[in-house]
């Protein structure tokens, strides 16, 4: 018991203030904090857009560039309507998780809330790009896709994936938070640093992931058949 | 100290020391056949190794699994309290 009594539960957050009846918790208050961040940077980074860019025009074309070129990839369709979501979760998911770069700040992707409404970004987008790429019926069907027996592990595995994207993420994020927790109490003041320099990695490989993943969820349900139309593609 | 706070805290042992065995011999063969890449191919080594780390990061997510579990029978057990 010693150590768990020391430690706070990882999976509570930490009310700052309340709003009338609402409790306004930490991770809430960071990720506005971030969001303000990231479309105060975007805003004054695209203020002065020129034909010959200046060198913060190019370091943003090249991350632009480098996310068409990623979904183009991946799911094998123009990335154009894709672009504002993947980018943003990418962009706001590494932020998040290199937040605890700063003091005193714990990611707000190490509580499941954050991770949840980030799933249900992603769950929405899949249902909504796949009945604007098929029509509501086209896109119904295609959950009868091998055969008609598959209809309710089909329906189970829309869940279920977007499930394992959230929890993959929490879940990361959170041991990183929880173990550096951990060794803070047993070591001392420098011993945790290699494995904060870990979690910096982690975190920016979840965020590639998760993006990837979103990528590919939102591409199976935006294709045909994701073979085929590919190659459809690549002759027309 | 009941029945239901020891069960839980054998449960979570059990939960991450068997979890853990998967993804470790998973990652194991996948940093051998790297490797392997790697001899074989010494100029692919960029490539193999960022699919390696984006690889090992979607294996360890089982043992990541298993840590939530973990970590939720010993902090939000719905059965204690």
């Amino acid at each position: 018991m010693g150590t768990a009594a020391v430690i706070e539960s990882p999976l509570a957050a930490k009310t700052l203030f309340a709003v009338g009846p609402i409790s306004v918790t930490e991770p809430v208050v960071v990720t506005w904090g971030l969001m303000l961040a990231l479309t105060a940077a975007g805003w004054f980074a695209t203020r002065s857009l020129a034909l010959r860019p200046s060198r913060c025009q190019t370091v943003l074309e090249l991350i632009a560039g480098a996310v068409e070129d990623q979904i183009q990839s991946t799911m094998h369709v123009a990335p154009k309507p894709y672009v504002p979501l993947i980018g943003t979760l990418f962009l706001f998911i590494l932020t998040a998780n290199w937040s605890s770069l700063v003091p005193g700040i714990e990611p707000p992707t190490a509580h499941i809330e954050t991770d949840a409404a980030l799933g249900l970004i992603v769950f929405l987008a899949i249902i909504y790009f796949g009945i604007q790429a098929r029509g509501m019926r086209g896109y119904l069907k295609t959950f009868a896709e091998p055969s008609i027996v598959m209809i309710p592990l089909n329906v189970v595995e829309t869940f279920t994936r977007t499930f394992s994207l959230i929890v993959r993420l929490f879940g990361n994020v959170m041991s990183g938070v929880f173990i550096i927790g951990i060794i803070l109490s047993l070591a001392g003041l420098l011993v945790p640093i290699p494995l904060m320099a870990l979690e910096l990695l982690v975190g920016a490989i979840q965020a590639y992931i998760f993006t990837v993943l979103a990528m590919v969820f939102i591409g199976s349900a935006v294709n045909e058949d994701r073979s085929e139309s590919s190659k459809e593609r690549k002759g027309s | 100290m009941n029945w239901t706070e020891i069960v839980s805290i054998f449960a979570a042992a059990m939960a991450v020391s068997f979890g853990a065995i998967g993804p470790a011999l998973g990652e194991g063969r996948a940093v051998a056949a790297a490797m392997d890449a790697i001899a074989r191919q010494p100029e692919a080594a960029g490539t193999i190794a960022r699919t390696l780390f984006v690889g090992l990061a979607m294996i360890e997510t089982m043992a990541i699994y298993c840590l939530v579990i973990a970590l939720l029978v010993l902090f939000a057990n719905p059965f204690i309290r």
